[in-house]
């Protein structure tokens, strides 16, 4: 029985392709102002059913202001918010079958954490016979069992992260937000939370909308990311195409480590473009991103792990130049290589360390090839 | 070091000893003794130049009359109540006026709580003798109570307040109220907000989200306040007696008058040891309570 379902592989998860599924949020048109302060601007979105959605960007992108609105504290200035096709204005929070988790985590420090959990059960109308029940299910589900009589003061952060959560899941909301949930735990019991949270949200199947500043965050449990700035969003998509084909220099920027070439641009007719970046260096071939045309100022963006290193100069590349060592960042599992070019720019190419204790290939102030291939690169407008 | 050490440590209960134990020695003394005709006007006093039999003999002359007979006239003990009653209902009625203020002060704008904090303090800057001469102006039957209610045809006749409990009342809320107000303001200040946002985002109306979060969560503010104010006013002299008149019967008065009018110092010494013994309770609970609190916050 078991070994059937797990050998059905599932369909791969990705209503927004589907244009027969109804999004479960929409915003539209939606613009949030603080006085002259323009905190979020003009945002069209759509969120679907069980996703688990990163809303990414630097403090001040207005992405708290944007769930801050789904959970009734703020209302848009202009525009309409839908909740499973009812339309959010005027309705305040305690109306609304969407529960926070909040970046302090807000436990109630008078009450002990089955009370807390209990809290939002109290306040529906559940049968008060069923409340154990379910207050003792959320306490399974968060492994908090052996703590439901202690104070919120008395366990420790990630106990209290996690007695947060199961308070915000308790009511069985059609949205659960969460605002930096892991940002007050250290790093390893960070990573071991997102592995948690997504366990917890494919279990529980409510549509998760996470606001987070840590792009490995988002990139870790989101199925998609929406990534802003200045209270508008820049680019919705799944974490690897927001990696692999980013639409513009700011997301291909924000996210990971990048290297950024300046130059023109020349359109060629198989798809690739040429990019001239600097006097009598050879122009560099890669893919076209989005809206670019042809002539234009253009920034080539290849990220240091798609760049080759060598000592010797490689065949069959069209992308090929030479530099020197600048530094080098030994990081454990890779190395970053800081390549200096011959017209002063620093172009980054990383390796795999996955022999232990070799002989390191490369030092300060060797010459080295840097090549990659003519996909391996975007040529994105700006 | 450790002499050092120990003589920082010293200096408070040296304080103590002076200004507490000593006092405290010499008027329960007092209240053992009986009174004379006499400077000063009880006896026994201790003359030590007659060595043991001496001391043996003051001894022998001190007893519990006063307490004794602080049972027998009915005054001592309506005194007692009444003042119980007077400082209960005054620390009610300070909870009921300081808790909104406080409140308000904690929501009020950051830049502005400075200033809020600063109005509360500002009274005390003048006497207290002063503040609680000027009610009368306010509260006479001349005063500009009864003038602004008759000039705004609310009223035909002046009422009558001065020298009524009303008055006392007024007095002792008016005086202690920026005790209660403080530390509940410190409490509901350093209240995270997102607390009531939580209690809004699962299911609580704002009133209930108050009764159910903010409420409990200053208790320990409430609980210092009315202590604050309890402990001062049970023994209040001043505002009683310019305030209250004869009507108003409060053991700091009858103490005033035992002590002053009838010269009477041990029966005045004996109603003093038993006003502290009733506030040492009060006191005791609220050492408890400051205690307990200090544990759940560490």
């Amino acid at each position: 029985m078991t070994s059937a379902v797990a050998a059905a592989r599932p369909a791969e998860f990705a209503p927004w392709n589907d244009p027969a599924q109804t999004p479960l949020i929409r915003f539209e048109n939606v613009t949030k102002r603080f006085g002259d302060f323009t905190a979020v601007d003009d945002v069209d979105l759509a969120i679907y059913r069980k996703e688990f959605f990163a809303l990414l960007g630097p403090s001040g992108c207005g992405k708290t202001t944007l769930m801050r609105m789904l959970a009734g504290f703020e209302t848009a200035t202009e525009g309409r918010i839908t909740i499973g096709d009812e339309d959010m204005a005027g309705i305040p929070p305690n109306r609304r079958e969407v529960n926070m988790m909040f970046q302090s985590y807000a436990l109630f420090p008078h009450l002990s954490v089955w009370d807390n959990i209990a809290f939002g059960l109290k306040r529906s109308d559940m049968a008060k016979d069923k409340i154990p029940d379910r207050v003792q299910e959320m306490l399974r589900l968060t492994r908090l069992e052996k703590f439901a009589r202690r104070k919120p003061h008395q366990i420790s952060g990630g106990q209290r992260q996690r007695v947060a959560l199961a308070r915000a899941l308790a009511k069985a909301p059609k949205l659960l937000l969460l605002d930096e949930p892991l940002g007050a735990l250290d790093a390893k019991l960070r990573q071991q939370t997102q592995f948690e949270l997504m366990d917890i949200q494919e279990k529980t199947e409510t549509t998760f909308v996470i606001v987070t500043h840590d792009q490995e965050e988002a990139m870790t449990v989101a199925s998609r990311v929406a990534v802003m700035d200045n209270g508008k969003v820049i680019q919705v998509d799944t974490p690897a195409r927001i990696y692999e084909t980013p639409n513009s220099v700011y997301v291909a920027d924000f996210i990971g480590d990048v290297n950024l070439i300046e130059g023109n641009a020349t359109l060629k007719p198989d798809g690739l473009v040429r990019l001239a970046w600097a006097e009598g260096a050879p122009e560099i071939i890669a893919t076209a991103g989005e809206g670019l045309t042809d002539g234009a100022r253009a920034s080539f963006v290849i990220r240091p792990e798609k760049v080759a290193i060598s000592a010797e100069r490689p065949e069959g590349r069209n992308n090929v130049v030479q530099g020197r060592i600048h530094d080098i960042a030994y990081l454990g599992n890779i190395s970053t290589y800081h390549v200096e070019l011959p017209g002063g720019q620093i172009m980054k190419a990383q390796t795999v360390n996955n022999r232990r204790q070799s002989r390191r290939g490369f030092t300060w102030d060797d010459e080295v090839w840097l090549s990659w291939t003519d996909t391996a690169g975007l040529v994105l407008a700006g | 070091m450790t002499i050092g050490r120990r003589a920082l440590i010293g200096i408070p209960y040296l304080w103590l000893l002076l200004l507490f134990l000593v006092p405290f020695g010499i008027i329960f003394k007092i209240s053992l003794s009986d009174i004379t005709l006499a400077i000063p006007p009880y006896t026994p006093t201790l003359d030590l130049s007659e060595g043991w039999p001496g001391i043996r003999d003051f001894l022998r002359q001190l007893d519990f009359e006063n307490y004794v007979f602080l049972t027998e006239d009915a005054l001592y003990w309506k005194a007692y109540l009444s003042s119980l009653r007077i400082a209960l209902v005054s620390t009610l009625l300070a909870l009921c006026v300081g808790y909104p203020i406080a409140y308000g002060m904690a929501r009020a704008a950051p830049e502005w709580r400075p200033t809020l904090m600063m109005l509360v303090i500002l009274p005390f800057w003048t006497s207290f003798l002063i503040r609680v001469y000027a009610w009368i102006g306010i509260l006479s039957t001349e005063g500009y109570l009864n003038q602004f209610l008759q000039w705004i045809g609310l009223i035909a006749e002046p009422l009558q307040i001065m020298n009524t409990p009303t008055a006392v009342y007024v007095g002792i809320v008016y005086t202690y109220l920026p005790f209660m107000i403080l530390p509940i303001y410190a409490t509901l200040e350093r209240m995270d907000d997102s607390l009531l946002e939580a209690a809004e985002d699962l299911g609580c109306s704002r009133l209930s989200a108050f009764w159910i979060i903010t409420f409990p969560l200053s208790r320990s503010g409430i609980i210092a306040g009315c202590f604050l104010v309890f402990i001062p006013a049970i023994g209040e002299f001043v505002i009683p007696s310019l305030l209250g008149g004869s009507g108003t019967l409060m053991i700091g008065k009858v103490l005033w008058e035992e002590f002053f009018s009838n010269r009477d110092w041990p029966v005045a010494s004996a109603v003093a040891i038993i006003l502290l013994l009733i506030l040492v309770i009060p006191i005791i609970l609220f050492q408890k309570t400051l205690e307990k609190n200090q544990e759940a916050d560490a």
